[in-house]
């Protein structure tokens, strides 16, 4: 029936162009067709965001949307000066502001039919649309900045012709609803750009949305890491969790502590450079995307006792040495003067409020064997309770970090084994059994969380995996209004035991997306058909 | 170092000798693979009694060669003698449950020539889309692929993954799956396949190919005698599996050719009907086949060179049935552990390694039986973006 009522029409020019409040108008170069022939659309017929359009297949799927009856071209055409805008375009009299220019070549590069070098049949005929106009509300639109913990990134847009606007309070908004914009224009059979009559009003149900990826395990070149976070952008991700060294190797370039790495590293060739973090950092930024490095201590901390001697507790065998290592030793007043100084470079590299500690999975028994940590149990009273050693070690890490004014997440196990957190820390429930509990029990103490254990996209399985991914209610779990808010958000994690770059953005995508639909859209976003007929065309989108 | 041999003199040159001429040929299921490489210093020698034997030497030469930190390459003083354990050692790809672009296939091919196969069994259309163009029925991908324009196989492709994979020593087997397995041939074919009935009506449905028509195997006949000339080597795949004979019970036309026959209400005595028509066919254009085990486990009467290629791994447990195929007379190939689309968490290549063709109860005549078997992919869930690191 609304098919019945789309009427093709032709196009004259598409703009994007960055506004502040007051907003002025500015129209560059466009060519007008000719004045509508057809009569004004008859009233509109709302409907619900999930009987949307079939050919629009927004992933993740909106808060709000309405589409109208009527359908407007849009044509790819010459721009004032030539060739896409990257970069900043200038606006008005003075201001020179951001302007992601890479979502024109997304809209209109990927033409098919472009590719084979035939041009769209057919006149085109009216009404156009022949502008998105992009108005940001914010006295400091966010250009320049980080994306914050909290961003604010509702949006609202509007489709009509002859002009769309996407509105927003911050950057971050507008970039997430110029994603979706993109999503909503479509190539038809003859190679006309057409985009429905819409309004939508989105925002994400949860503010922490992210992507856990493993660099120790095989290390992954940087393209990947960028192609990963193009990805991302696609599907509204904000925060990309960078699980950046471990056991197996440590490849970030530490500036103080340059050994780490030359020791390390799997080879010079697999490093992160001062430069490729940055790189890393500013491309999410542009994505709005958060970069939380995680350096896992006091376990899976094998690779650091490489280029750092006595950081690592010696195992003994009896009275003497084994030769191997274990976790972080805990007792050495050198390991704290060596963590100071690491974290104060950490917290200076990396710009986001948060650092994430690790945590998780310290193995007691090489520190039951050492006599020297035996000794250090018995004078602190910590009887044969090793956790609490554990906690003693962590509680100084996250002093030593506070100084330096970050924030912390925390794998569960901090919590589980009873350290003394700071009541802004984020703790990150990852254990499978019974996560539900953890999380009634980490709301419960007063601790902000955030959702992994069901989201191990690691474990791969045969078939429409997708799907139990998609079916996860994170907010089912026992606990009180006040409780459900400290969840925050999740993660989907991808470690590297089997990844790298020849099969990483295979494994993750598009089954990732089924956690981005559930981090971002409503709670009943949860029919699994409608689901399935709009990610199979986002994922053919994607690539 | 002080503990290092010192290098000899290089070497310049592998010389490579053959008994038999034959590059020109095609490979076959008694081609010899065997090969001799000897590395003494000064001497670089590689024997094989066919080119197809060199084609392995060539490859294993080129996995011994080693290169030091300084850039140097070197190899160490070797002596191998090498041949294939099983004759047929295949790799199934998938083109109807996906399409995969030519380079995908081709470079699959070079993959299978540095692991030893030298069988690529093309499993070319199935229900959900036939992307091989025929001469003889245009239409066929016309209607029935995926978008007849970019997602078909000409016949100049079709050649060009023939000739690229002789060259690396491979056979083509081109499977055509009937009747089953056939919903994407019924646009092109009207009157091809059975139209289900929902009672007295036809319910706009259609199943297998209808075994019942005259037309059916004309068709039948056109189309094998065109694919028995487009691929060259003398096996073609049949197919012959997962037949859901629920459409034929419905269709009245059948049931009452069920009757007349007198096959009463056995199916796979229809099933067999059909199939014996087209085994008989395919003899007659010269060529042998391969079926799927079904054909065996209905029991229709097959020629006594037919390969039984065993795929299922729970109805019987399929070392079972790898003893009656080979008891019965006939070679059989081994797919039902190697299924590597179903892809698991870890490292999984170790229960595919740890699979033994031949351990089942039998006399040595029976393990003669076994000529090999086959790593299937199939694409359900496979496409060009993630078929190279899950088959490797």
């Amino acid at each position: 029936s609304r098919r019945a009522m789309v009427r093709a029409m032709g196009l004259a020019g598409l703009l994007l162009g960055l506004f502040l409040l007051p907003a002025v108008l500015v129209s560059t170069s466009f060519r007008h067709g000719g004045p509508p022939t057809e009569p004004a659309p008859e009233p509109a017929e709302w409907e619900l965001a999930s009987s949307a359009v079939r050919e629009d297949s927004l992933w993740p799927l909106p808060q709000g949307l309405r589409t109208g009856a009527g359908c407007a071209g849009v044509c790819v055409c010459e721009r004032a000066g030539g060739g896409p805008v990257a970069g900043a375009v200038t606006s008005g009299p003075r201001r020179r502001l951001c302007f992601p220019g890479r979502y024109y070549e997304y809209m209109f590069g990927q033409s098919w039919r472009r590719q084979r070098g035939r041009r769209p049949l057919g006149p085109r005929a009216e009404p156009e649309l022949s502008q998105l106009q992009v108005v940001i509300e914010a006295r400091d639109p966010g250009c320049h900045s980080y994306p914050p913990l909290a961003p604010r990134a509702a949006y609202h847009l509007t489709v009509t012709e002859p002009v769309a606007i996407l509105k927003a309070d911050e950057v971050w908004g507008a970039l997430r609803g110029l994603e979706t914009f993109s999503q909503l224009v479509h190539e038809d059979d003859y190679g006309s750009f057409l985009v429905n009559e819409s309004e939508i009003n989105d925002f994400p149900r949860f503010a922490h949305r992210g992507i856990l990826l493993d660099t120790s395990r095989h290390y992954l070149p940087l393209k990947s890491i960028l192609t990963n976070l193009d990805a991302m952008a696609f599907n509204k991700f904000n925060v990309l969790h960078w699980h950046i060294v471990d056991d197996q190797s440590f490849p970030y370039q530490s500036i103080y502590f340059p050994e780490l790495s030359d020791k390390g590293a799997y080879s010079y060739n697999h490093i992160y450079t001062p430069t490729d973090v940055r790189l890393v950092i500013e491309y999410a930024r542009l994505r709005g995307i958060r970069v939380i490095p995680e350096f896992d201590t006091p376990g899976h901390t094998q690779s650091w006792g490489k280029g750092q001697k006595d950081l690592l507790t010696p195992c003994y065998s009896g009275e003497y040495p084994t030769g191997s290592f274990g976790p972080v030793n805990p007792i050495l007043n050198t390991t704290y003067d060596f963590m100071t100084k690491f974290y104060k470079e950490i917290s200076s590299v990396f710009p986001d409020a948060y650092i994430h500690l690790g945590g998780d999975e310290v193995n007691f028994d090489c520190w039951k064997s050492n006599p020297e940590v035996k000794e250090f149990m018995k004078k602190q009273g910590f009887g044969i309770d090793y956790a609490k050693l554990e906690s003693y070690y962590i509680e100084k890490i996250l002093d030593i970090v506070s100084s330096y004014n970050k924030g912390y997440v925390v794998w569960q196990e901090v919590f589980d084994n009873k350290a003394q957190l700071k009541p802004d820390t984020v703790v990150q429930v990852w254990m499978g059994n019974n996560y539900a509990h953890e999380l009634s029990r980490v709301t419960g103490a007063g601790f902000t969380a955030i959702l992994a254990a069901p989201w191990y996209l690691d474990y791969i399985s045969y078939g429409q995996d997708w799907k139990k991914y998609y079916s996860v209610e994170p907010l089912n779990f026992p606990g009180s209004e006040k409780q459900k808010k400290l969840l925050i958000g999740g993660e989907a994690c991808l470690w590297g035991e089997f990844v790298d770059a020849t099969n990483l953005t295979p494994r993750l995508w598009p089954r990732a997306s089924a956690v981005g639909e559930r981090l971002w859209s409503s709670s009943n976003v949860t029919n699994l058909q409608d689901a399935y007929e709009r990610l199979t065309n986002h994922r053919c989108r994607m690539l | 170092a002080e503990n290092e041999p010192p290098w000899g003199t290089p070497c310049t040159q592998l010389l490579v000798f053959v008994a038999t001429l034959g590059c020109d040929g095609f490979p076959n299921l008694d081609s010899k693979e065997n090969y001799k490489l000897s590395v003494s210093e000064g001497s670089l020698l590689l024997s094989a009694d066919a080119v197809w034997g060199a084609l392995r030497g060539l490859e294993t030469f080129s996995q011994l060669v080693g290169r030091d930190e300084n850039g140097t390459f070197y190899i160490n003083e070797t002596e191998i003698v090498d041949f294939p354990r099983f004759p047929h050692r295949g790799l199934l790809l998938d083109t109807s449950r996906h399409y995969l672009p030519l380079r995908a296939i081709l470079e699959t091919l070079d993959v299978m020539a540095y692991n030893k196969f030298n069988v690529f069994h093309w499993h070319i259309v199935d229900d959900p889309s036939f992307p091989y163009e025929s001469l003889t029925f245009p239409e066929l991908s016309k209607q029935g692929a995926f978008n007849a324009m970019t997602h078909v196989y000409t016949a100049s492709d079709v050649q060009t993954v023939i000739e690229y994979a002789r060259l690396r020593g491979i056979r083509v087997i081109a499977e055509f799956d009937t009747p089953g397995h056939t919903l994407s041939w019924g646009p092109g074919a009207p009157g091809l396949l059975t139209p289900c009935y929902l009672g007295k009506d036809p319910s706009g449905t259609y199943g297998p190919i209808n075994p019942i028509l005259n037309s059916t195997y004309q068709f039948v006949t056109g189309l094998f005698q065109e694919v028995s000339a487009v691929f060259p080597d003398f096996f073609l795949h049949l197919g012959g599996d997962e037949v859901d004979f629920t459409c034929w019970k419905s269709n009245p036309k059948i049931r009452a050719f069920m009757k007349e026959m007198g096959f009463g209400e056995d199916y796979k005595k229809l099933e067999s009907f059909y199939i014996q028509r087209l085994l008989d066919i395919i003899s007659s254009l010269g060529k042998g086949y391969i079926v799927w085990q079904e054909v065996f486990d209905n029991e229709v009467k097959v020629r006594p060179d037919t390969i039984i290629h065993v795929w299922k791994e729970n109805s019987t447990p399929y070392m079972e049935e790898m003893a009656n195929v080979t008891k019965a007379g006939y070679r059989a190939l081994l797919s039902a552990p190697w299924y590597l689309n179903r892809i698991s968490y870890g490292q999984d290549w170790m229960a595919a390694y740890q699979v033994e063709p031949l351990k089942f109860e039998g006399v040595p005549e029976q393990k003669d039986r076994v000529i090999g078997g086959e790593a299937c992919m199939w694409g359900e869930y496979v496409d060009v973006t993630n078929l190279a690191p899950r088959l490797w």
